[in-house]
């Protein structure tokens, strides 16, 4: 197998790869949010709950939580769906990145001083407002370094996709590996993680610099 | 009567911190707050702005009442809805000017104007720009609250207040949190408010401003209301013990 040939039946993985990315944060950002929400509910039974989830989800290795959604369907409830591999797959890691989300958005509005809330209740906004407007903004800056983090171990953690058996760069890495007896692919796949770590570390300074603005 | 509390008790985990307080407050009146610290001062004021619930008495504004007794003497509040309206007709400025630190200072004065009484953008900064040249910093417009200095943040809060166009103003020590070369500028703006006859409330330490600007002196001390009266009155002839007590440290 030619380098060309290797590299484009890679490019394929590298897709892939992407898009687990891009699902797990289009969907972990925002389910991240509610739940920093509902963890401050006024109801002690979604409080419990929410608790749970959080330490169940940070307690278990993802790898684990991946096949239980793979398999759990089955096992636990019989249930037969089609393909399930690639919707457990997404569900395994946005489930798992939201509540480290949640946790990163819970820490950063217990820091925003008490004052804006009060200032802004005075000044008549809802709470809706206060939130949106006021709180979040502030928020978001306060934890961008935390998220950086994350979406860093993010980009590695795609790889975790082979325990499903879901072909994106590492498993098809290790596949053509295996049956070129090569060690090229292997620095391929290396090299493609680097990059786009440094894509996501270069992005995500833009965007902190964009918020520099305000102390 | 702009404002009207009549029995208001409070109290946190145990401690009673107002005791059956009454205060109203006319247009065009100016009622400096004295007391040493911990009478319940800010509570009296973060009970009239709502940030605290009353347990029992009741709160008007313009006539209107926020809260009734209800059945078992507790205060019973009016729905949040009902509640949000009240909130038009006062001011609240706080001791840490609490600016909103992401808006730039004419943002910081249109954004509730706009979003929360839905004035227009033309009108709201027009209304902004005006407050900010009479607290003599237009020029700073643009800049944003950090670049600020203590003085001048605390004259933006003013101005966030009076954009909402309120009937009444609390001020909770204004100048507490300021350099002492920096309050004089901040007294200046309260007390030209009170040459316009703005209806104010301001809890303060700094007692010839009291003395100067109020219509009214009231001295609190745990959780009652001492002594009120003129300030002359009260400053130079004060009947209370307490009120004695407390004045003498200011004299040194
Ligand atoms: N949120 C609160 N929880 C418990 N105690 C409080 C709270 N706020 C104020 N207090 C207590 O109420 C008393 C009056 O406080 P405050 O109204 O702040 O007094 P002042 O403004 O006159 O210094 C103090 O003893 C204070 O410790
Ligand atoms: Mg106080």
């Amino acid at each position: 197998m030619s380098f060309e040939t290797m590299l484009s039946t890679m490019s394929i993985g590298m897709l892939r790869t992407i898009g687990i990315f891009a699902l797990t944060l289009l969907g972990a950002l925002p389910l991240g949010m509610i739940v920093a929400l509902l963890k401050k509910s006024r109801f002690v039974v979604v409080r419990a709950i929410v608790n749970a989830y959080i330490s169940i989800i940070r307690g278990t290795p993802l790898m684990l939580q991946l096949l239980v959604w793979y398999f759990g369907p089955y096992y636990l409830f019989g249930m037969n769906i089609g393909d399930w591999r690639y919707p457990a797959l997404i569900i395994g890691f946005v489930v798992n990145y939201a509540a480290y989300f949640a946790e990163i958005y819970r820490g950063g509005i217990e820091a925003i001083p008490i004052g804006q809330f009060e200032a802004a209740d005075v000044l008549g906004y809802t709470k809706t407002q206060t939130f949106m407007r006021i709180i979040l903004p502030q928020v978001i800056k306060r934890i961008m370094p935390a998220i950086t983090n994350e979406v860093i171990t993010l980009v590695k953690d795609t790889s975790l996709a082979f325990t499903l058996a879901y072909q994106e760069i590492f498993s098809l890495a290790k596949q053509i590996s295996a049956s070129q007896t090569s060690f090229m692919p292997f620095i391929i796949a290396g090299v493609f993680y680097f990059v786009a770590n440094y894509v996501v570390a270069f992005v995500m300074s833009r965007i902190e610099k964009s918020m520099d603005y305000y102390k | 009567m702009i404002l009207q509390m009549s029995n208001i008790r409070k109290h946190f985990d145990g401690l009673e911190v107002l005791k059956d307080i009454s205060l109203s407050v006319d247009s065009g009146e100016v009622v400096s707050i004295i007391g040493p610290s911990g009478s319940g001062k800010s509570t009296l004021l973060r009970c009239a702005t709502f940030l605290e619930t009353i347990d029992g008495g009741t709160i008007e504004y313009m006539g209107k009442a926020a809260t009734h007794t209800g059945a078992n003497g507790a205060a019973e509040y009016v729905s949040p809805q009902e509640l949000r309206k009240f909130k038009s007709y006062y001011g609240l400025v706080f001791q840490q000017f609490n600016l909103f630190p992401h808006y730039s200072i004419l943002k910081n004065l249109i954004d509730a104007p706009m979003h929360v009484q839905h004035r227009s953008k033309e009108d709201a900064e027009a209304t902004a720009m005006e407050l900010l040249e009479k607290m003599g910093i237009a020029d700073k417009a643009d800049a944003y609250p950090y670049q600020l200095s203590g003085g001048q943040q605390q004259r933006v809060a003013i101005a966030r207040a009076l954009a909402m166009h309120p009937e009444i103003l609390f001020f909770d020590e204004p100048t507490s949190a300021l350099d002492p070369e920096l309050t004089g500028e901040v007294l200046k703006v309260i007390r030209r408010l009170a040459e316009e006859k703005m209806t104010m409330v301001v809890v303060t330490h700094e007692m010839p401003f009291a003395k100067a600007v109020s219509n009214r002196v009231l001295f609190m001390d745990g959780g009652v209301i001492v002594e009120q009266g003129k300030p002359e009155d009260v400053f130079d002839n004060p009947q209370e013990e307490r009120t004695k007590k407390f004045l003498s440290v200011f004299e040194r």
